[in-house]
């Protein structure tokens, strides 16, 4: 028995296709998507590949009591296959729980920050005028100061207000972002609001809501897209800059930024001590550099204006 | 006929709307009076930039910043009512749009959104302004479906008739947004979906377009002009407007499907009974389309008459150019010698003084008024003023 396609979804087949072809056509996008689905599985499959402690909060490393309460880092060997780091944390746990972290980090940051986006982007580029103004205006305000500059001094007032180190750097990374995200909505949505077909829905008795949601925001949401999966690499750097910097995760928390901050000491050691540092930094550039691959892949695909070359 | 003709449904009077640019205000329209009577079609002409479509958004309030309508009235009759339109507040306005006047827009392909296929944008239609009947349809056709349905089948369908009579008593009833948000049992919709499209699809066939089961799925751009513009026609006609504006619907059309289109707005018409503000500069298809014609100038309506008594005699002097202007073969190539003046310092008097070969002192002076030179035969002009 042969499968019939019907007609009606022709054209969505041969989108598909388009977009399967023109990956194959770029190692590049690739090789980005192979990172990402590489980390996906290690994130999704963390309490397999190495079991937490029971009782334990699973993001937390546990240190290895055999090795005794020693600050120096342990080198690699059968049992911790990554080698130890301070007080005898195991790197290889440390990486593939920060994993897991990293895509709760950066999910935790991007929703927030596309909603606001979505919604206050909609608003100023749909209703322009004063309203428009206000917003651009208090964007001004936080992109005028530098990001991790801006995001370490939220993190350490919120600190003081006694928020818990990992919440407050979550809301500085979501306030220094949502600017971003607001104006570039903003700006489609200018390019959009002026199309005849928002006339159209207008003469047609459609409400400013259903103009906003169902007619200029699919018209938006490839950019969105684009700059949302270029960002997703971007914010688990800040937050792993924040760590790096003492700001973020509490020592022994499975974050690579903080590995790299307890491998640190150990950097004046020559390659001695190689495997402390050298893991950790590994495994962030490669998720980084995974993203910015799939986000110009996306890029390619779904930006009509690269995507007919 | 002659009857349903004399019933004004849209009366504009002294409409003034300006623009505020940088360059300064641009007095865009300059007191534009017009009327529209039931079941006629009125074709509005004039060059670019005379005001023609301006009017027309004006009608439907859809005009953007920075255009901002600054007197005048456009009095609307309704169900034996007048009311004045620039009183009405957005809610009403949107109940308005498509409900009694609907637009037609000049390039159909950028009128369509180019994220929905035909259908669902039709069918947005049917929702914003025929929902109503729609779910009396689908009760209609679930307590059918009851009475023969069995087991468990019967007690969904009872479900679902359940929920769409307290759509039909409360639209914005909770528990059926709530319904409609918790899936498979979100499913009741396909019913409401599955009358749209029967719907939707059956306008299209009036519409004459081949194959309508296949179009409501194409996107815009899978469609040609013509065809584009029969969707967006499709979506005008969807709650039988009383008004149909449509603002140049076949300038960017062939010649051949431009005479379809017209053929089509005709016929329409005579079916459907409508009334049609026929926006164009073509002043082949007025002839050809319309009962009565508005030439506008420079922001001013200054001549309404019967077609065929503009085009036999024309009163105003701009009038008369233009006529004189449509090319013929055999004739040499005439034209209005001048400009349009700048709508940001326009002359004083009569806006059209500096290009009239009969200008007086007073069309320097003052602004001529609409008078009544013959018999339904309205112009603005300083030569017909005086003698009545």
């Amino acid at each position: 028995m042969k499968f019939k396609v019907p007609e009606r979804l022709q054209p969505t087949i041969r989108e598909i296709k388009f977009i399967l072809r023109r990956i194959k056509d770029t190692p590049l996008s690739l090789f980005g998507i192979a990172i990402v689905m590489f980390f996906v599985v290690i994130a999704a499959f963390a309490p397999l590949l190495a079991p937490p402690v029971p009782g334990l909060n699973p993001y937390l490393i546990p240190s290895d009591p055999a090795l005794g309460f020693r600050v120096e880092p342990s080198p690699p060997s059968p049992k911790h296959p990554f080698g130890t780091t301070l007080l005898q944390r195991d790197i290889y746990y440390g990486c593939i729980w920060g994993t897991r972290w990293a895509f709760q980090v950066a999910l935790e940051v991007i929703i927030p920050i596309v909603a606001i986006g979505v919604v206050l982007g909609l608003i100023a580029g749909y209703y322009g005028g004063v309203i428009d103004e206000i917003l651009m205006r208090f964007t001004d305000i936080i992109l005028a100061f530098p990001g991790l500059i801006l995001a370490m001094c939220l993190v350490t007032v919120l600190t003081q207000a006694n928020w818990t180190t990992i919440d407050s750097v979550l809301l500085s990374i979501i306030l220094i972002g949502w600017p971003g995200y607001t104006r570039l909505i903003r700006g489609e949505t200018l390019r959009v609001r002026n199309e005849d077909y928002i006339e159209a829905a207008r003469a047609s008795g459609a409400s400013d809501l259903r103009i906003m949601f169902r007619h200029i925001l699919p018209n938006t949401i490839y950019s969105i897209i684009i700059v949302a999966s270029l960002d997703f690499g971007g914010i688990v750097l800040t937050t792993a800059a924040l760590s790096f910097l003492g700001l973020g995760a509490p020592t022994g928390w499975a974050d690579w930024g903080r590995l790299i901050y307890d491998g640190m000491g150990f950097v004046s050691g020559g390659l001695r001590w190689w495997w402390s540092w050298v893991y950790p930094g590994v495994f962030i550039s490669l998720f980084v550099l995974g993203w910015s691959l799939l986000g110009d892949a996306l890029r390619d695909v779904l930006d009509p204006l690269y995507r007919r070359k | 006929m002659e009857k349903a003709v004399s019933e004004e449904i849209i009366r504009v009077e002294d409409l003034y709307l300006n623009f505020y640019t940088y360059e300064g205000v641009v007095k865009a329209l300059d007191g534009v009076s017009l009327n529209i009577k039931r079941g006629e079609i009125l074709g509005v002409v004039g060059e670019t930039g005379c005001g023609k479509s301006v009017t027309s958004l004006s009608i439907l309030k859809i005009v953007v910043p920075p255009g901002k309508i600054e007197g005048g009235q456009i009095k609307f009759n309704v169900k034996g009512k007048t009311y004045n339109m620039l009183e009405f507040n957005e809610p009403t306005m949107s109940r308005v749009r498509g409900r009694y006047i609907s637009m037609v827009f000049q390039e159909p392909r950028a009128a369509l959104n180019p994220v929905y296929s035909v259908g669902d944008q039709i069918g947005e239609v049917f929702y914003l302004h025929r929902k109503e009947e729609i779910i009396k349809a689908v009760i209609e056709q679930l307590r059918k479906e009851v009475e023969t349905a069995k087991g468990f089948r019967k007690r969904v369908l009872r479900l679902y008739l359940s929920l769409y009579e307290r759509m039909l008593k409360n639209p914005k009833s909770l528990r059926v947004r709530l319904a409609s948000k918790i899936p498979i049992l979100r499913r009741f919709r396909n019913l409401m979906k599955k009358e749209v499209r029967k719907r939707t699809v059956e306008l299209l066939r009036t519409l004459r377009i081949p194959d309508p089961e296949r179009v409501v799925d194409m996107y815009p751009h899978e469609l040609s002009g013509g065809m584009a513009q029969r969707c967006v026609i499709a979506m005008a006609l969807v709650a039988n407007p009383i008004l149909l504006i449509a603002d140049e619907p076949t300038t960017n059309l062939d010649v051949t499907v431009q005479a379809q289109i017209l053929v089509l707005i005709r016929e329409l018409q005579k079916k459907l009974g409508s009334t049609i503000l026929y926006i164009t500069h073509d002043l082949g298809v007025v002839a050809e389309l319309c009962d009565r014609v508005a030439v506008m100038y420079a922001g001013n309506v200054v001549e309404i008459a019967d077609v065929m008594t503009l085009f036999k005699e024309p009163l105003h002097p701009y009038t008369q150019g233009l006529l004189e202007s449509i090319p013929r073969p055999g004739k040499p190539f005439t034209s209005i010698p001048g400009i349009v003046p700048s709508l940001i310092n326009p002359p004083p008097g009569c806006r059209f003084n500096e290009r009239c070969k009969y200008a007086m002192d007073i069309c320097w002076k003052q602004k001529p008024p609409l008078v009544e030179a013959g018999k339904e035969h309205y112009v603005a002009c300083h030569l017909y003023s005086g003698g009545k």
